[in-house]
């Protein structure tokens, strides 16, 4: 540019306006979380007496500490790494389970001339109407027989049928363009080679998409991972923290510090795994070369 | 390289359209042979019955000695290249041109010879580590032609596969398709819906319509002796014209004009087709065509007018200064083609 204009530009009334609707949105997200770290950063004593409040205190390395390798309970094996583990475990099973099984399901229903494909289809899309919480006794039960209680399969395999992949993959899958496996089959590849060598690679930003969605909801699940771990060393972040909110017995604190330490370690996870991934998102959203 | 036979090939599908109707003929080694006609006519259902990903309905197909009815497209020995190009779109130009070998379990540096190869025949060699989405559409579709000719295959099949590049490149592209394919001499399938395409590269034409083959010829043939009333409107921009006349006494008249002399045919209605080209400006010529408009095409001027109240077009060269009004023309030898007015089969 050689014209030179004035750099100040005018404030619009709705340039004003919009910006405090977000800045006001963005502190109501934000200060429970700022909420949390304070109290990470303050001794429980001090919590108890004054809540939250404005001070920063010298207790971070000490909380964290606590949170991550202190244990209690009967065994003294859930450490807030261990349940860290053990989250991370059910998060990446289930996020992982659910992409094969549902990429595997849409792959038959779409490519093979199966009878039924459409009606097996939306019997597996109304189970989108049954979620977990309605079928949670027979499943209970199911596993409970299976001797599968206080194992990992047990916590995700019961999980990872999914309408929702199946349905997303699906519909991805009928829009790659039919000639594409006309070719694979004049160039000799069969339905595994061509799912492994053509559809996988090529569904990698829709993979990415539902590992987003899937790892947050397989970290965050609550109920299920209630019922079926009662071992200390098979909880999970999400429902370890609030043992150890609750444990006021006695003399004894609750631990402030230590369970805010926790809750923030349990966020991270997820906002780590959407902050990478979203990168390719975009990069599938706009180099498309379908 | 071999030669294709099929025999009362025909194709139902399963809705009970009835999209090929039986149909027999002999593509010998090294033809190019072209299928064309309107879309709808049946003829990609043709080639990909022979290709393998139709099944075949009725009838036999040999490709070479083997009958290849029940053989998967792999296994047919042919390769094919699609109207989209149907490129991998994650894979490099390199893999792509060697997947088919890859899946044939052929040694890692057989490919990369046989790849090398493909690509020095097509200009290709600056592009190999590219993705299709970083290719033009001519680069596109070079490559598919590399992945065609890469397996050596016994039999070529193209499905349109110029419809998506510009005018200019069509050509270019169809003068490289078919020079590559002399030099290969492999055996050639081509479908196209443009008659310009397959009279510029075809050794023989099949013109369909309807399921039905309506002529099997040479370019000149198809061109100068069509068939039928529907290949002489099918082929040929612009088109023959097709007018209603008589046979009287040994005389071919439209109206009351005589156009030809014919003593083989019995009296009666007939169709007249005259090629617009064949109509030359005379003065002293006895027919009078009422010049409606005049297309100017640079090397040629396209007449439309009426003969008699039939429609017409004439084709002069750019020598011929013509402006709309009353032309007297006479026509060349042996310009009038005669078609059965109800079959629609040329009487010869």
């Amino acid at each position: 540019m050689t014209t030179n204009t004035s750099p100040r530009r005018r404030l619009k009334l709705s340039v004003v306006l919009d910006h405090s609707v977000l800045i006001i949105g963005a502190a109501f997200m934000i200060v429970p979380v700022l909420m949390l770290l304070q109290m990470t950063t303050v001794a429980d004593l001090i919590n108890m007496k004054t809540g939250p409040s404005l001070m920063i205190g010298d207790q971070l390395d000490d909380n964290f500490m606590k949170a991550m390798f202190k244990a209690d309970g009967f065994a003294g094996d859930n450490t807030g790494l261990r349940m860290l583990i053990n989250s991370l475990i059910l998060g990446l099973g289930f996020a992982a389970g659910k992409i094969v099984l549902g990429m595997m399901a849409a792959y038959a229903i779409v490519y093979f001339r199966m009878r039924f494909a459409t009606l097996a289809f939306w019997i597996i899309f109304t189970t989108l109407l049954l979620p977990l919480e309605v079928r949670i006794l027979p499943s209970y039960e199911i596993v409970q027989k299976l001797g599968m209680l206080n194992t990992f399969h047990g916590l995700i395999v019961p999980l990872i049928a999914s309408a929702t992949a199946t349905f997303f993959f699906r519909q991805f899958f009928r829009s790659i363009p039919e000639e594409l496996v006309e070719a694979a089959r004049i160039d000799g590849a069969g339905p595994v080679k061509f799912f492994i060598d053509i559809l996988v690679p090529l569904s990698q930003t829709m993979i990415a998409a539902m590992f987003i969605i899937m790892f947050v909801y397989g970290w965050n699940q609550y109920l299920w991972p209630t019922m079926i771990t009662t071992d200390e060393d098979m909880f999970t972040l999400v429902r370890g923290i609030k043992q150890i909110a609750q444990s006021q017995e006695g003399t004894t604190l609750p631990e402030y510090g230590r369970s805010n330490m926790l809750a923030l370690i349990a966020i991270l996870p997820p906002v780590l795994v959407v902050v990478f991934f979203q990168s390719w998102f975009v990069k599938g959203l706009t180099e498309s070369d379908k | 390289m071999a030669q294709v036979t099929l025999s009362q090939i025909s194709k139902v599908y399963p809705n009970g359209a009835k999209a090929v109707k039986p149909a027999s003929f002999d593509i010998p080694d090294g033809e190019f042979v072209v299928l064309v006609g309107p879309s709808g006519c049946g003829k990609s259902s043709m080639l990909r019955m022979i290709a393998g990903l139709e099944d075949i309905s009725t009838g036999d197909l040999h490709i070479g000695e083997r009958r290849v009815n029940d053989l998967d497209p792999a296994d047919r020995d042919i390769a094919m290249v699609f109207q989209n190009y149907a490129l991998y779109p994650h894979m490099t130009v390199r893999k792509n041109i060697g997947y088919g070998l890859q899946n044939r379990k052929i040694a890692k540096a057989e490919i990369n010879r046989k790849v090398a190869e493909a690509s020095a025949l097509l200009n290709l060699d600056d592009y190999l580590d590219r993705k299709p989405s970083q290719l033009s559409g001519g680069q596109r579709q070079r490559v598919a032609m590399g992945r065609a000719i890469v397996r050596d295959p016994e039999l070529f099949l193209f499905d349109e596969p110029l419809s998506n590049l510009d005018a200019k490149l069509r050509n270019q592209m169809r003068i490289e398709i078919k020079a590559l394919q002399r030099r290969l001499g492999v055996t050639a399938v081509y479908v196209t819906h443009d008659q310009v395409e397959a009279m510029t590269m075809a050794d023989r034409i099949i013109v369909m319509n309807a399921g039905n083959i309506e002529q099997i010829g040479t370019p000149f043939e198809v061109y100068n002796r069509p068939a039928t009333t529907f290949v002489a409107s099918f082929m040929g921009a612009p088109p023959m014209n097709l007018m209603e006349g008589t046979i009287t006494d040994g005389q071919v008249r439209i109206g009351d004009l005589v156009v030809a002399q014919n003593l083989d045919h019995p009296a009666g209605p007939v169709t007249v087709g005259i090629r617009p080209e064949d109509i030359i400006p005379d003065a002293a010529g006895q027919m009078k065509i009422e010049v409606s408009l005049v297309e100017e095409l640079g090397a040629h001027r396209l007449l439309h007018g009426t003969l008699g109240g039939h429609p017409l077009s004439v084709y002069v060269s750019k020598d011929n200064e013509v402006r709309p009004g009353v032309l007297h023309v006479s026509l060349k030898q042996n310009a009038v083609s005669l078609f059965g007015k109800d079959t629609g089969a040329r009487l010869s």
